[in-house]
């Protein structure tokens, strides 16, 4: 049975693979599969992305009494993440490949170094705080789908 | 309550780390152009200039940039910024700048002043730096990487200590009843335990960040923490049998970690070409034949291309690898956060630090291993090598202070 740190952590493995698969067709030159894999990637971002800031977040910072804390910086990230998702569709759309590797490589630094804080500190203060609410808030994120 | 690590603020400022990487070439430069000003050190190490070469490499490049590096990695992996970061950082990099020279000069020849001098430089600006990153471990969390660094920081104190009695005796302070007994926990702490047990913990957080490879299993980082710690204490013991067995496995263990991170490489779903994957290739590939040749190694010469396998192939390459990559991204990284969420048009990673610019930098780097590790059987080989090596730290340098100045250009502050 997995905890709200397992799942969410498949689930960042889950967004590196679709990830990989967009970039290494961008630096195939391959753009119909670019665009599809992209796509792919981008809903499981923003699934992602959701799953926490509606469902995990709240729960955690209505617990710990912490909005301003943690959470907050990991909402600022993935704003940040998603300015540079907007860049990669604009270059996309350019066909430039050069961009966008450019800005996937930033955003895997970002993403990478933005999961390690979550799976290293937030994810078990989650799993600690939120253990009696654990198969409600499963179900929950399970439900989500990409905005 | 481990929560304050996870705040932006508590990031380093920029020009903690930056400081560091920004000069470390500097010295890497030094150390090229003086194995080519005289290549006689390159038949034995152990003369006073060969002495000089390797504290310019281990001290000035490696140390320079592994301190500046632990600024950055303590609060991201353990959720634990160092505590004074900044003053801390100013005082240790200070230190490094002005102690290596000294210590260089010294070692050289240059008299008993130029080593007192250095030796109490060095600890006065690394004391402080030992301090707080350890107290940043004791609030981390329970992770190998941190663990291992934890081992690093420890064989860094055991290296400065048994250094400092070593320029004690050299000074004329005292008669050590042993002095090849100090010389060998010296030299046995600062490569495998500082250089060589950081690079495995911090490679456990960032090879598979990078290439986007399956993660190290938790057996084989625990096995190779116990391996490297327990090979570290018995290296240092009296009997010899222990002694040799302690290397022995300390060898096995950096051959066991160089073919597992090459077979977990192999395996990366990210398949764009990356200057930083060959460096770290090269890197291992170095490991494991510094290592193998370790327990051969019965003459100066043989000596000398281990330690240069390990030195340049190894410790250099890793680190040439991650200054590409950690200096471009946290250029990005600060302005972003300086210039707010709606900037737009800022450089990506690329445009601090092109491709291309690495690309120069790493043929600049292999030409030089290819000239310098035959040197130690053909001298005469260490001065085109030492200039190839000269030239690839000058291009380094270069990429480096481009990118920081592209980041100022952009506004941003330091």
């Amino acid at each position: 049975m997995s905890t709200l740190g397992t799942y969410l952590t498949h689930d960042h493995h889950a967004c590196d693979d679709r990830f990989a698969a967009a970039e290494n067709a961008v630096a195939a030159g391959d753009w119909p599969r670019a665009q599809q894999e992209f796509e792919r990637f981008d809903a499981g971002m923003r699934r992602h992305f959701s799953m926490e800031e509606d469902v995990l977040f709240p729960a955690f910072e209505a617990r710990t009494g912490m909005s301003g804390g943690p959470t907050f910086v990991m909402r600022e990230e993935h704003r940040q993440m998603n300015n540079l998702l907007a860049e990669m569709v604009a270059a996309l759309a350019r066909r430039d490949g050069q961009a966008y590797l450019g800005q996937s490589e930033t955003l895997l630094m970002l993403m990478r170094q933005h999961n390690m804080k979550e799976e290293n500190i937030l994810y078990p203060m989650s799993d600690q705080a939120l253990a009696d609410r654990q198969s409600e808030l499963l179900a929950a994120m399970e439900a989500v789908t990409a905005p | 309550m481990i929560a304050p690590g996870l705040s932006l603020e508590q990031a380093p400022p920029f020009s903690a780390p930056l400081r560091f990487f920004l000069t470390a070439p500097l010295f890497l430069a030094a150390t090229g152009l003086l194995a080519a000003w005289q290549p006689d050190w390159s038949a034995d190490v152990h003369v006073p200039f060969g002495l000089a070469l390797t504290h310019l490499l281990t001290l000035g490049f490696l140390g320079m940039v592994m301190l500046g590096a632990l600024t950055q990695m303590l609060p991201v992996v353990a959720g634990a910024p160092m505590p004074g970061v900044r003053r801390v950082a100013g005082l240790g990099h200070l230190a490094l700048l002005l102690g290596t020279p000294l210590l260089a000069c010294g070692l050289a020849g240059g008299g008993e002043f130029a080593l007192l001098a250095a030796g109490a430089v060095l600890a006065a600006g690394l004391l402080p730096f030992l301090g707080a990153a350890s107290l940043s471990l004791l609030r981390g969390r329970a992770l190998d990487t941190l663990r291992a660094m934890a081992l690093a920081l420890a064989a860094l104190a055991a290296a400065l200590a048994c250094g400092l009695a070593l320029l004690g005796w050299l000074a004329g302070l005292w008669l050590p009843a042993d002095p090849a007994a100090w010389l060998n926990v010296h030299v046995l702490a600062g490569l495998a335990g500082w250089i060589g047990i950081l690079i495995l913990g911090v490679a456990w957080q960032v090879v598979p960040m990078l290439q986007l490879t399956p993660a190290y299993p938790p057996r084989l980082t625990r096995f190779l923490l116990v391996a490297a710690g327990a090979g570290l204490l018995a290296s240092w013991l009296p009997a010899e049998s222990v002694r040799l067995a302690g290397k022995l496995v300390l060898a096995l263990a950096a051959i066991v970690f160089a073919v597992a991170t090459l077979g977990l490489q192999q395996q990366r779903k990210r398949k764009v070409a990356d200057v930083a994957l060959s460096y770290w290739r090269l890197g291992m590939a170095s490991l494991i034949l510094a290592a193998a040749l370790l327990p051969l190694a019965n003459s100066p010469a043989l000596l000398g291309l281990a330690g240069l396998l390990f030195l340049l192939g190894f410790a250099v390459s890793v680190v040439n690898g991650m200054l590409c990559k950690i200096v471009p991204f946290l250029a990005w990284f600060h302005l972003q956060g300086q210039r707010g969420m709606l900037a737009s048009g800022l450089p990506s990673m690329k445009d601090y630090l092109p491709d291309a610019a690495c690309r120069a930098q790493f043929r600049l780097h292999l030409a030089a291993l290819a000239c310098l590790l035959p040197a130690p059987f053909l001298p005469i080989l260490a001065v085109p090598g030492g200039l190839l090596l000269a030239a690839s730290a000058i291009r380094l340098g270069w990429n480096l202070s481009r990118a920081a100045q592209r980041f100022h250009a952009h506004g941003g502050r330091f």
